[in-house]
């Protein structure tokens, strides 16, 4: 077997899963070991990437059409490092977060296999290996999604579960008819194809898959229920990172693919624009916190595909930066912010955002943490959050769609709104009854979110080295 | 008529049925029962349109696409069968309370 | 001297480093706190004293890294950065031994020196912004370090007028977002450059250049309390007297004026400015503004909320004199801005006093308290005088120097403006004066008859009144802020 460091991203998780299934006492101690590994192996691959631009494997020596290669690119790279870094302060909150002993057990073997899962989406350039790699993750992501065992969670999953075949589906067969389309499967076929009719309509039905699968309005139904009833280390990762395999193919097939037309740019942008409002609106309502930032993804969600329908057909060229940007801020603030949710319903004893401040327990770490992913969520300077913002409003005034930019304003301005509702609880403290300690509920298990947080306002200074090297190894093909 | 287009009707139809049974149908069940149509659909499509004219035999990656497309099927439908089953429980449970 | 290319930076970080410590300290160590505060207010007086002396020797200082392709982080430290710059860190050394003293024995100390540390990191960052996208990234960040100081005390109502200040900051820094992207888009540079940047762009597209300057200004004009974006001033008075005091007389105010000199000196050009037809209209909302402010403050009886009217109307002299395309009016504008945030600084700390120890916030209850509270009611009395502009205090050296702009650019009616604003801050802050001096307590009889409230309190309002004295006494002395705003109305004129 090859031992470079693509291969190892993909195999470390897989064989930790195993044995993570076949040892569940250990499970806890193979599973954050597993992750780090898979670390260091996506670090060995970033200083490849590095030097060379992108790199090229292909397993068991053979090529594709017919063999399975993998690439890694900038972009590939970022969010394998997202991933990976997101997933191992993840698996430190779990390791706190997790009650009881089946949690534990099953925890493990299930994130890895998701693990594994991602790390093939993001170095896949065959769009039916992709196919497969999007199918392991959604039953892992269900596991995962079911973990808890209540009932809430488990008609949660069950939806999760129906919406994922629909669009592994509808994905399925679009992957079919582009292949009786130009007979190939890659993505260098796919640059390579004329455009035409009938393989337009083979990738729009690709794409509503892929639609379905990220829970772009209208087709966001599952993921509000399945994220806000699952227990915190899982809502983190599937709000964190299991929406983003698929946005992250999306991105890749919109920029390999025959450019799409204008009015299917539009019907993207619009799409997200409801995605924005309908979101704000049901965040506004919640009344559970988890209920909360659950619809606060199927916002950020919306917001993505904004940035990326930001300038029309022609700017897609440089608009998937900005959408890749406002991707890599939300895994990462987000996860942070289910964190910090989970830390504040264990200390407080319930999540109803109404009764946050009759509690007398304060668990200030854990909110300051929630405070700072809002601002990279709501999009505040100096986060990664305000950069990803900034390049959507950018693009879209250059290129003169006011509307992107007057529909990104109305959304951070409701984001204020449906945040300050969590933020004023923490500040309150008239309603009270007991004496309020200060300094309360600090636990190590706050580190995790709090580096998390941390991480996602301080990015937005680096934001110019992230853009430079995302841009490495673009467009497809460019170097060997 | 050709064959070919009977049954490529025939496999939009099914498909449709499936997929209108999976968005509109109540009982849990149905709607998996609604799923695994849909995919019966689709991949009847996909090997229609694998056929070739004798004597070449039919292109074998659309069949390889339609065997994968059947063993997620499988496995999904396991899950959700197993989802469906300990919410029966559960929901039993809850009623005796 | 050493050179430290890095002074700017380290100006910044003095404060933006000690707010970790300060939120991680606990409630009891409150003497490791007051150390920690003032030990770094002490630190940023005597690193913007050695800035200040570099700068007059003509180094210039330049700090930037680039954030996005094109769009850099920028820090520099020109005649007005200093300006902004030695106000604030003054006053924050006056506001901390004040705050220390006012909150004592009260509760979330450590959560409200954290953010205080936080409002002053923003404000030198503010001072310090070197092009529009930088000066953003402080603004919004003054915004949400003010919130918590506002709504410290926690009670419904703090909550309420929390939220109302969120909205009308947030909002007005989601239209400077707008702006900043428009001025990025429009002349492809966001720096702060004397003369401005959109002198093409002035030609070629002269209605962008114009919606630009309105966006710009009024995002602006929402911290710099332009009517009608002015209300959230006089809501968010629930905050505590240290709060009021440095936030809505130094930092926040000042910051939305600073702004608005920013943009028209160095974004549009004065010059600019004029030719595309803006500037009478802000000079005329200006004026509005000040007639109004000081109406509505005639009418008050809650002594901050008077006291916040009054910042409304002061406040717009800024802005009138920035508006007047005149270097003399300018000046007045510059030197106000130091005036006003010495004179009102003393009279929010003297207000917060009578509070504390006499539990007095009502005009109506003043009486006697002249007698009750002699050192801070001198130097309220002290304060009250300047503003009205009684020669030779420090509030009738500005107000000169504007109608004197105002004739200079053509605007005669500024003179009436001046004269009216005078003879409205008279009516209501000289029944203030009547009431403490020259009435007696009464049936109220205020227990104890003269309470004692400790030096920190009693000192600084006491010395911020002397400023007041020497800023108009010695105008003209070298080194005097006059002097320096002659210095720098030189530089931004000179295009």
């Amino acid at each position: 077997m090859q031992t470079d460091p693509m291969t190892l991203t993909l195999f470390v998780p897989l064989f930790g899963a195993i044995a993570a299934f076949v040892l569940p006492r250990a499970a806890s101690v193979i599973g954050p070991f597993s992750v780090l590994a898979t670390g260091a192996a996506v670090a060995l691959l970033a200083r490849e990437v590095l030097a060379a631009g992108a790199v090229t494997v292909s397993l068991g020596g053979w090529a594709p059409p017919l063999g399975i290669a993998l690439r890694a690119d900038g972009l590939s790279v970022a969010m394998l490092a997202m991933t990976a870094a997101v997933g191992l302060l993840v698996s430190l909150g779990a390791l706190d977060a997790l009650r009881d002993a089946r949690q534990r057990q099953y925890f493990w073997p299930l994130w890895l296999l998701l693990l594994t899962g991602m790390n093939g989406v993001y170095l896949g350039t065959d769009i039916f290996n992709l196919y497969v790699m999007i199918e392991v993750i959604a039953l892992a992501a269900v596991g995962l999604t079911v973990l808890s065992g209540t009932t809430a969670a488990l008609r949660a999953g069950l939806e999760y579960m129906y919406a994922s075949i629909l669009g592994a589906l509808l994905f399925l067969t679009g992957v079919g008819f582009v292949y009786l389309q130009i007979g190939r499967l890659d993505f260098a076929g796919l640059i390579a194809a004329e455009p035409s009719g009938a393989l337009s309509a083979a990738l729009a039905l690709m794409l509503v898959g892929l639609l379905l699968k990220t829970a772009l309005f209208p087709l966001h139904f599952w993921l509000p229920a399945a994220h806000a009833n699952a227990t915190a280390p899982a809502s983190a990762l599937l709000s964190g990172l299991v929406v983003k395999a698929a946005l992250y193919i999306f991105l890749r097939l919109a920029t390999y693919m025959p450019p799409p037309d204008e009015m299917l740019v539009t019907l993207i942008g619009t799409l997200g624009a409801g995605a924005v409002i309908w979101g704000g609106i049901q965040a506004l309502r919640a009344e559970r916190l988890k209920m909360l930032v659950a619809w606060s993804t199927v916002v950020q969600i919306g917001l993505i595909f904004i940035a990326f329908a930001r300038a029309g057909q022609i700017g897609l060229a440089e608009s998937w930066k900005a959408a890749a940007v406002l991707i890599l801020a939300h895994g990462i603030a987000k996860a942070a912010m289910f964190l910090a949710a989970g830390r504040i319903k264990d200390e407080v004893g319930h999540d109803v955002i109404r009764d946050l401040d009759r509690s007398a327990i304060r668990p200030t770490l854990a909110q300051f943490t929630f405070a700072l992913a809002a601002i990279s969520l709501i999009g505040l300077p100096p986060s990664l959050g305000f950069i990803g913002k900034w390049s959507l409003m950018e693009g879209a005034l250059a290129a003169g769609y006011w509307h992107w930019v007057a529909v990104t304003m109305v959304g951070t301005l409701m984001s204020v709104a449906y945040f300050s509702r969590v933020l004023a609880a923490f500040l309150r403290f008239d309603r009270v009854r007991a004496p309020v300690g200060e300094h309360q509920g600090w636990a190590l298990a706050d580190a995790a979110p709090l580096t998390l947080a941390l991480s996602a306002i301080t990015l937005g200074l680096m934001a110019a080295p992230i853009l430079s090297f995302i841009e490495l190894g673009y467009p497809f093909g460019a170097t060997p | 008529m050709t064959p070919e287009l009977i049954y490529g009707l025939t496999g939009i139809a099914v498909f449709g049925a499936g997929l209108a049974g999976s968005l509109g149908a109540q009982d849990r069940l149905r709607r998996v029962l609604a799923l695994k149509l849909a995919s019966v659909g689709a991949c009847f499509l996909l090997i229609v349109a694998a056929w070739r004219e004798p004597p070449a035999a039919p292109d074998p990656v659309p069949h390889a696409l339609v065997i994968t497309g059947i063993v997620v099927m499988v496995s999904a439908t396991a899950v959700a069968l197993a989802l469906i089953r300990r919410l029966h429980t559960l929901e039993a449970e809850d009623d005796a309370d | 001297m050493i050179d430290a290319p890095l002074l700017p930076l380290f100006i910044l970080l003095t404060s933006l480093l000690a707010a970790p410590v300060l939120f991680a300290l606990p409630e009891r160590a409150a003497s490791l706190r007051t150390g920690i505060n003032l030990g770094m207010a002490m630190l940023k007086v005597g690193l913007v004293a050695w800035l200040s002396l570099k700068v007059s020797e003509g180094v210039v200082y330049d700090l930037r890294f680039a954030m996005l392709p094109g769009l850099e982080f920028k820090l520099q430290a020109d005649p007005l950065a200093i300006l902004f710059v030695a106000l604030s860190a003054v006053l924050w050394l006056i506001t901390t031994v004040y705050s220390v003293g006012y909150l004592e024995r009260g509760p979330h100390r450590a959560r409200f020196f954290g953010f205080f540390t936080l409002c002053v990191a923003a404000t030198v960052g503010i001072a310090m912004a070197g092009n529009l996208f930088t000066f953003l990234i402080f603004y919004e960040l003054l915004t949400l370090a003010t919130y918590p100081l506002v709504i410290h005390r926690g009670t419904a109502e703090a909550l309420r007028a929390g939220r109302i200040y969120l909205i009308y900051t947030l909002a007005g820094g989601l239209v400077l977002l707008l702006g900043t992207l428009g001025l990025w888009v429009l002349a492809g540079t966001t720096d702060f450059v004397p003369g401005g940047v959109l002198d093409e762009v002035a030609e070629s597209r002269p209605l962008a250049a114009m919606l630009l300057f309105a966006v710009l200004v009024g995002a602006l004009g929402v911290k710099a309390t332009l009517v009608p974006f002015h209300a959230w001033l006089p809501i968010a008075m629930v905050a505590p007297a240290p709060v009021s005091a440095l936030l809505h007389a130094v930092a926040v105010v000042k910051a939305g004026a600073f702004g608005i000199m920013r943009v028209v000196y160095e974004v549009f050009g004065i010059e600019t400015a004029q030719a595309l037809g803006m500037t009478m209209p802000l000079a005329v909302l200006a004026g509005v503004t000040i007639i109004y402010g000081s109406i509505r403050a005639i009418t008050q009886d809650d002594i901050k909320k008077r006291l916040a009217f009054s910042t409304v109307s002061q406040v717009s002299y800024i802005t009138l004199g920035v508006a007047l395309a005149s270097p003399i009016a300018a000046v007045g504008a510059l030197a106000h801005l130091i005036h006003q945030g010495l004179m009102k600084i003393t009279m929010f700390m003297a207000a917060g006093n009578l509070a504390e120890g006499l539990g007095v916030k009502k005009v109506s209850r003043m009486d006697g308290v002249g007698r009750a509270m002699p050192g801070t009611m001198l130097a309220f009395s002290l304060a009250a005088l300047a503003m009205i502009g009684l020669p030779p205090l420090a509030g009738f050296v500005s107000k000169w120097y504007l109608a004197q702009g105002g004739l200079d650019a053509g605007a005669g009616w500024v003179i009436a403006l001046l004269l009216g604003s005078s003879l409205l801050n008279a009516i209501y802050f000289l029944p203030m004066l009547h009431r403490a001096w020259f009435r007696d307590a009464g049936a109220a009889a205020f227990a104890p008859a003269r309470p004692r409230i400790g030096w920190m309190l009693a000192a600084p309002p006491v010395t911020t009144a002397v400023l007041v004295l020497v800023a108009g006494g010695f105008a003209n002395a070298p080194f005097s802020p006059l002097e320096w705003t002659r210095f720098i109305v030189a530089i931004e004129y000179r295009e």
